[in-house]
């Protein structure tokens, strides 16, 4: 049966100065680097996007929903594919083979990849907040006289910036997932990590659990973080269930 | 940028076509698995029985905090040995490919598939539930016979929602190299030294499928809506 090693772990990996542990903890700096990048990215697009959704003007919505959808309906895998392989072919010959030498591009590939993809999942939540809110609250801005940047500026967004919190949690532990997925492009972040100790040791499961263990510490720090974000941002007798997966 | 050659497309189109024949399989049968599975685990997580709901707390809780493709190894390499265990043989056991994808999604996708359904049975009022139990049905009739065809109902638009996803997340079994459609498309991309066209093949038949598919889960949403 299964030989069990767990001090495979403080043995030295085949890069010949640190151990597999420090591979795998240096795999989760790229996780996370990877993760925070596309999340900045994700937050920014996604809150424009989101909002323009619920704009009265007609094609800027129309474009927006088609920014969503193209990015929903291709796999993730693919997507990674697509920017880190095709990309770079329909730039100027002069930045693509710049682009190509640079040692860094499989994780700016990746952090370009996934915060397209998170930024429309993130413009999905922002556009169910602002909707959740009553009617009343943008037609008692016109009636004001407000403008409709001035509604969306005092009306709106505070509400629906403090709404749109719980759901934007699961988000954001979604893109700590999803990084995972550029280890296919060779970025060697934790699942990249704990995958090339794995073929190196023959230690398949002390890999896999390390990975696993590690990433479900992350995923409690971030639940506990944006626990107490919630708290504080939380509006008083206004109940809106968080969305899912 | 280099000429593109869609022609290779057409020639190795019975090959991907293959792939894409697997991942739909590996898809409506994970799909049907997970449900089953999910819904007995969301029964669980609902049950009174504190140590049951617990213990599907802990595996629902447990698998959606790692990411997808974490699973798809640890189940790769761990489904051998759970078979010699299983069958008491004394050296791991080979598993298709087929069986290797399937075990691991309908185990993955069964924890996505137990929340839908949880919040489903959660959707129907205890006086249902007492109802039965009034008429002298047991815990089990109850079920069967009046929560989890409401809860199914209600749920529906959701878990063809979920099942979408379980498709596009099939494209990851490839790491495995398993020859799903987006496994035999990389093949026929390297082989052919053709990957942009290989790529972006894939990704507009992806975007038709899962769009046309998601247009028609939300008119049957609006349909189900209407009727209740």
């Amino acid at each position: 049966m299964y030989n069990w090693n767990w001090k495979i772990l403080w043995e030295v990996s085949p890069d010949g100065v640190n151990t597999y542990l420090q591979t795998l903890i240096n795999g989760l700096g790229w996780t996370l680097t990877v993760a925070l990048g596309a999340w900045i990215m994700a937050l920014v697009l996604g809150t424009v996007i989101g909002v323009i959704r619920t704009t009265p003007v007609k094609w800027a919505v129309k474009l927006c929903d088609a920014y969503v959808e193209v990015f929903r309906n291709i796999p993730l895998l693919v997507q990674m594919f697509l920017w880190f392989y095709v990309m770079p072919e329909f730039l100027p010959g002069a930045i693509s083979a710049y682009i190509k030498a640079s040692p860094n591009y499989s994780v700016i590939a990746a952090v370009i990849c996934l915060g397209f993809f998170t930024s429309a999942r993130v413009a999905e939540q922002v556009k169910a907040g602002i909707q959740s809110l009553p009617r009343g609250q943008s037609m008692a801005g016109t009636a004001l006289g407000l403008t409709l940047p001035q509604t969306y500026r005092y009306v709106l967004l505070p509400m629906a910036g403090r709404i749109v919190i719980p759901p934007l949690t699961s988000e954001f532990l979604n893109v700590i997932k999803n990084s995972a997925v550029a280890f296919t492009i060779s970025v060697v972040e934790l699942m990249g990590a704990a995958r090339s100790m794995q073929e190196f040791s023959f230690q398949v499961f002390e890999a896999f659990t390390a990975a696993t263990i590690i990433f479900l510490i992350v995923n409690g720090c971030v639940i506990l973080l944006m626990r107490t974000i919630e708290r504080f941002a939380r509006v008083p007798g206004f109940i809106v269930s968080g969305g899912g997966h | 940028m280099q000429n593109f050659d869609f022609e290779v497309v057409m020639r190795t189109w019975p090959f991907l076509w293959q792939g894409l024949i697997f991942t739909i399989e590996v898809t409506l049968l994970s799909a049907l698995g997970g449900v089953v599975f999910g819904t007995l685990l969301a029964m669980a997580r609902l049950s009174s029985i504190k140590p049951i709901a617990w213990l599907a707390g802990f595996y629902v809780n447990g698998l959606r905090s790692i990411p997808l493709l974490l699973v798809i190894f640890w189940f790769y390499f761990l489904v051998p040995y759970l078979g010699a265990w299983l069958i008491g043989a004394k050296e791991p056991v080979r598993v298709g490919a087929l069986a290797s994808c399937l075990i691991t999604f309908i185990m993955f996708e069964a924890c996505y598939f137990c929340e839908i359904m949880r919040a489903g049975i959660q959707s129907i009022s205890r006086g249902q539930i007492w109802a039965g139990y009034a008429i002298g049905l047991n815990y089990w009739q109850t079920m069967i016979k009046v929560v989890l065809p409401q809860a199914f109902r209600n749920m529906l638009p959701v878990l063809l929602t979920q099942t979408i996803i379980l498709f596009q997340d099939v494209s990851l079994v490839s790491v495995l190299s398993i020859k799903d459609f987006f496994g035999a498309a990389q093949l026929v991309a390297t082989q052919e030294g053709r990957p942009l066209e290989m790529y972006i093949t894939v990704a507009l038949i992806y975007f038709v499928l899962c769009f046309v598919l998601s247009l028609m889960v939300k008119k049957l949403q609006k349909k189900i809506a209407i009727i209740r």
